[in-house]
């Protein structure tokens, strides 16, 4: 699975549309991957094994479908029409877009050529592989921040945190526009003082809109069992609204706009 | 508050006084008067107010009924006297309190008995519940007197009856009341019934010129009732105090009457759907003056329409438990049609249209009115989000496109029952349920045989004797099943109207119609998607048939993958098209009763449950009896790219061959839409936007959790109110079969994963 991190090639000179890359799939969706009604590519892959994840079958690229870019482009102009009268645009998520980052440029410039608005959902923990033409490409990258404490991330994710942040005050510097996304899991993200320290940090940086605050849900629980993998979250419950409400209000009194 | 509760204080000498325009007042044309008169409203929900003190106290005083009514399935049933317009004594829920007045009989929640329809219909309803006919009621309508029912079956062919049968042709109003027939109720407002009569003794003057051919004593007899029809209401409306010869000079009184041209129209007709048509900009008109005129505030506007919809949402008819399991609980669709733009660019929205809505949250969210939202893009922007406000809080709007509405039928259409559209006054339906396209395959598969009892109901044709269906001679097979089933079900239909026309003709809803009025035959189909995804399956995996030992086809083994109806493939979704096509302009090639216009709709109502319990396996995978999906709905749990490319692939569906509407009906997880409120609300906005900008006809919005649902399945008495949008219309779920509601729980419902 490591393998996957040293597959990807650094971004070749071939034409945009040209380059292939791994698409677990594709779907329309409202109001969760970012403002309005988007197309969104799910790519397949990740370095990433976070415990509470609930699309454990992105994880592997080799189970994905091999896509150019050209033909993700083509489906998402289908829509075009629509998400121009709804509002939206194009996300990339996945998986992790940037462990194929030269895929994943090609649809953000792509989908700009489109006229649609777009938006990158990435970890950074792969941050330094996104190239300035890559995030110039990008109108909102949607960073999730697992934690701020490196111990507590390297608990949930498997992977240290310093690239992510590293990649969180690079976007700051470039002025980029930033949804962080955090999700609040009981007994494994939500200890006061990380979610402080995220706050802290996240309102440090000048250039975060909004903090979503997602609650762990189990609706993933399935996906562990059909691809027998072991599922740490398996008795974890969801946050009760008074815990999401703590959270939201400790970003809120770092001065962000939390939902 | 004075000033309304008095009719009499206030009045102006001149009832139009203050009102602009010419057209109108020389003839009946009621949408002239609006475009005339409208101020169409641009703002905000901002200056809505809450239920009053009164409205609060009427209210709960019915909601203490609706429990009993529910348990026992009706409140109360009055089995002597078969209603008419004026065969019932005043009713009133609380005198003292009630500003809007009338009741379909002399209480609330007493049903009537409506023997024109079918004298069957009203017995097994009345044995459900534990009431029997008068004797002597029976005896007028067995001996004296011959019902719509009786005369259908004397006139049916052997064919019809066969189809019939065997649930190929299905939910017939052969033996209850057609319905979809929307009386321009607001005529009687604005003119006076004096005026209306003078106007229908013209229109049957005129055609004593002509010779008495059929079609002229016809047309003669008709007006007279109507004219007849016409002074039964204003006898009725005397009976509770007002004089509705005249015109209304008053918004209370403009509410007043439009509500008993109606209410005449519901003590008469047991239809299967009693609409009320567009009022709420006309009325606006009223409320706008009294406003402006000082003799109404905003509260007391409000209060009078609160008031108006409490009327609409108690309307009942009997029914038999298994019509109402075939329409998912009780409905009457008390269809208002709001919104919409006119011709002219100006938005027909109006502060009433927003006080409608409003009542949703005044008295809780509830199926009747059945509240249509008529949606263009270019709708103003605070009226849209306070639409999707009210979606996302009671699941109890649906929306239909006034861009293809209006270019079809004009700004003054309205729709009946769940996406009929009619221009108000001048267009009638004639009713025509609907065929099971699903089981017309099984039919072209098995020769004509039913797949169930193995008959011979369709013309018979060689049996395929392949290892594989083989998609060129499957379609072919179809084409001619489908041949059969156009000329059987225009048949059916004909026989129906001719017979509803001549026993229980709608005399005050054809009395607020022009003469020369527009008819559509309303012909459709149910299981579209499940005879689009089986020819896909035919087509692009291996079917292979499995026979019994008689040779009949009762399944299927299918190999291999195969595309959905439903996720903008236009592999499949062409197919769909195809069949919408094709069925359409087969059942053209047929002479229709009255020389109606052919139309089509894609709408199965709920009886998607019941179609499917008749109808065996289907090469699609879907097993015998499952339901289908609902309306032009794709199959369950076979959309898998989200709401959006599922609307896509209805939204291919040509209107022009479907102009009788074509439904879809979407459940969607409040986090799905976004993670605040108002992001949720700007988000369904951009969805409709997006949908009717794509040319999608028709959408139900339920903004919904599954958890919800299954709570309210183990726990309805904490959910009196909750409603949800079916198919075109909307239902109590805790009145629903288990059946219904575990339908309702197992489909998509579009939530973030």
């Amino acid at each position: 699975m490591t393998a996957c991190l040293l597959e990807t090639p650094a971004a070749p000179a071939a034409p945009a549309g040209a380059v292939t890359g791994s698409v677990h799939s594709w779907d329309i969706s409202t109001g969760v991957d970012g403002p309005g009604t988007r197309f969104v590519v799910f790519t397949g892959g990740c370095p990433l094994r976070c415990v509470y994840c609930h699309n454990p079958d992105t994880w592997f690229g080799r189970t994905a479908q091999r896509m150019s870019a050209a033909d993700v482009l083509a489906l998402a102009a289908r829509y075009r029409r629509f998400i121009g009268a709804a509002g939206g645009g194009l996300t990339v998520s996945g998986g992790e877009p940037l462990l194929q980052p030269a895929f994943t440029r090609a649809l953000l410039a792509g989908a700009k050529e489109l006229g649609l608005h777009t938006a990158l959902d990435t970890s950074g923990y792969l941050g330094a592989r996104a190239d300035d033409a890559l995030l110039d490409a990008t109108d909102l990258v949607l960073l999730d921040i697992k934690s701020f404490d490196p111990a507590i991330a390297q608990r949930v994710t498997g992977r240290g945190i310093a690239p992510t942040l590293a990649f969180a005050r690079r976007l700051a510097a470039r002025h980029q526009r930033v949804w962080v996304r955090f999700v609040l899991v009981p007994g494994w993200t939500d200890d006061p003082g990380n979610v402080a320290a995220l706050a802290r940090f996240t309102a440090s940086l000048g250039n975060v809109e909004r903090v979503d605050v997602l609650p762990f849900h189990q609706l993933g629980a399935a996906k562990y069992e059909a691809l027998r993998l072991d599922y740490p979250c398996a008795d974890v419950n969801p946050p009760t609204a008074e815990q999401i409400g703590r959270a939201r209000a400790a970003f809120t009194a770092a001065g962000l706009h939390s939902v | 508050m004075d000033p309304v509760r008095t009719d009499g204080g206030g009045v102006a000498a001149d009832p139009w006084q203050g009102f602009t325009g010419s057209c109108w007042q020389d003839a009946i044309d009621v949408r002239d008067f609006i475009q005339a008169n409208v101020t169409p409203y641009t703002e905000d929900a901002a200056f809505l107010v809450g239920p009053t003190e009164r409205t609060r106290a009427l209210w709960s005083q019915l909601t203490a009924m609706f429990g009993e009514e529910r348990s026992r399935g009706v409140y109360d049933v009055d089995a002597r006297t078969p209603a008419s317009i004026t065969s019932h004594a005043p009713g009133y829920i609380d005198r003292e309190r009630e500003l809007i007045t009338g009741l379909q009989t002399d209480a609330p929640l007493r049903r009537a008995i409506m023997p024109n329809g079918g004298l069957r219909m009203v017995e097994n309803g009345l044995a459900a519940y534990g009431y029997h006919l008068d004797p002597a009621v029976r005896e007028i309508f067995t001996r004296y007197r011959k019902t719509h029912n009786a005369g259908v079956f004397d006139a049916y062919p052997a064919d019809v009856l066969a189809a019939r049968r065997a649930h190929v042709i299905t939910g017939l109003p052969d033996a209850y009341g057609r319905g979809r027939i929307i009386g321009d109720y607001r005529r009687v407002p604005l003119y006076g019934v004096g005026r209306l009569i003078a106007a229908k003794q013209a229109e049957k003057a005129a055609l004593d010129a002509r010779p008495s051919t059929a079609e002229v004593i016809r047309d003669r007899e008709e007006l007279a009732e109507q004219i007849r029809a016409l002074g039964e209401l204003t006898e009725m409306a005397a009976s509770y105090g007002h004089d509705v010869t005249r015109p209304a000079a008053t918004a209370r009184e403009a509410i007043q009457w439009l509500y008993l041209a109606y209410l005449a129209a519901v003590k008469e007709q047991n239809g299967a759907a009693m609409s009320l048509g567009r009022t709420s900009t006309f009325l606006d008109i009223y409320l706008e003056r009294d406003l402006r005129e000082g003799r109404l505030t905003e509260t007391e506007a409000q209060e009078l329409i609160d008031d108006f919809i409490i009327k609409l949402r108690i309307v009942r008819f009997l029914r038999t438990p298994e019509y109402d399991q075939l329409f998912s609980g009780d409905p009457t669709w008390v269809t208002e049609t709001i919104g919409g733009i006119g011709r002219d660019g100006r938005p027909l929205v109006t502060r009433t249209s927003f006080r409608y809505l409003q009542t949703l949250y005044n008295l809780g969210s509830a199926p009747e009115p059945n509240l249509t939202v008529l949606w263009s893009p270019t709708l103003p922007e605070g009226f849209k989000r306070f639409c999707a406000q009210v979606s996302i809080d009671t699941s109890s709007i649906q929306y239909e496109s006034d861009d293809l509405l209006r270019a079809r039928w004009g700004d003054d259409t309205a729709i009946a029952c769940c996406v009929s559209a009619m221009e108000v006054g001048r267009q009638m339906q004639f009713f025509g349920a609907r065929v099971n396209l699903a089981k017309t395959l099984l039919y072209a598969i098995n020769g004509g045989r039913d797949e169930n009892s193995g008959a011979q109901v369709g013309p018979a044709l060689p049996p395929l004797t392949g290892d594989v269906l083989d998609y060129a001679e499957v379609t072919a097979r179809f084409d001619t099943m489908m041949d059969w089933l156009a000329k059987t079900y225009v048949d059916a239909l004909n026989v129906i109207h001719y017979m509803h026309d001549k026993y229980a003709y709608e005399r005050l809803e054809m009395a607020l119609h022009d003469y020369g009025v527009l008819r559509t035959m309303a012909c459709g189909i149910a299981g579209l998607s499940v005879a689009a995804d089986s020819l896909a399956a035919i087509r692009y995996a291996t079917v292979r048939p499995v026979r019994d030992d008689t040779g009949l086809i009762v399944d299927y083994r299918t190999e291999g993958v195969f595309p959905a109806y439903g996720n903008d493939d236009d592999r499949a979704d062409e197919i769909a098209v195809w069949l919408v096509r094709t069925f359409m302009d087969k059942v053209r090639q047929h002479e229709t009763y009255r020389g109606a216009l052919h139309t089509q709709s894609v709408l199965t109502i709920t009886s998607n449950v019941v179609y499917g319990k008749h109808t065996g396996n289907t090469p699609d995978g879907r097993r015998s009896g499952e339901p289908f999906a609902p309306g032009a709905n794709p199959m369950n749990g076979r959309d898998r790219h989200g709401l959006v490319a599922a609307a896509l692939s209805v939204a291919k569906l040509p209107y022009s061959h479907a102009e009788d509407g074509i439904s879809l009906t979407e459940s969607i997880t409040p986090a799905a839409l976004g993670r605040s409120r108002a992001e949720r609300v700007g988000n369904l906005v951009g969805i409709l936007d997006g949908y009717i900008t794509c040319g999608g006809y028709h959408m139900n919005v339920n903004v919904l959790d599954r958890a919800t649902l299954l709570d309210a399945m183990d726990h309805p008495e904490r959910y009196p109110q909750l409603t949800i949008r079916v198919s075109g219309y909307a239902v109590n779920f805790v009145r629903l079969t288990r059946e219904q509601q575990l339908d309702v729980v197992n489909r998509t419902f579009h939530e973030s994963v």
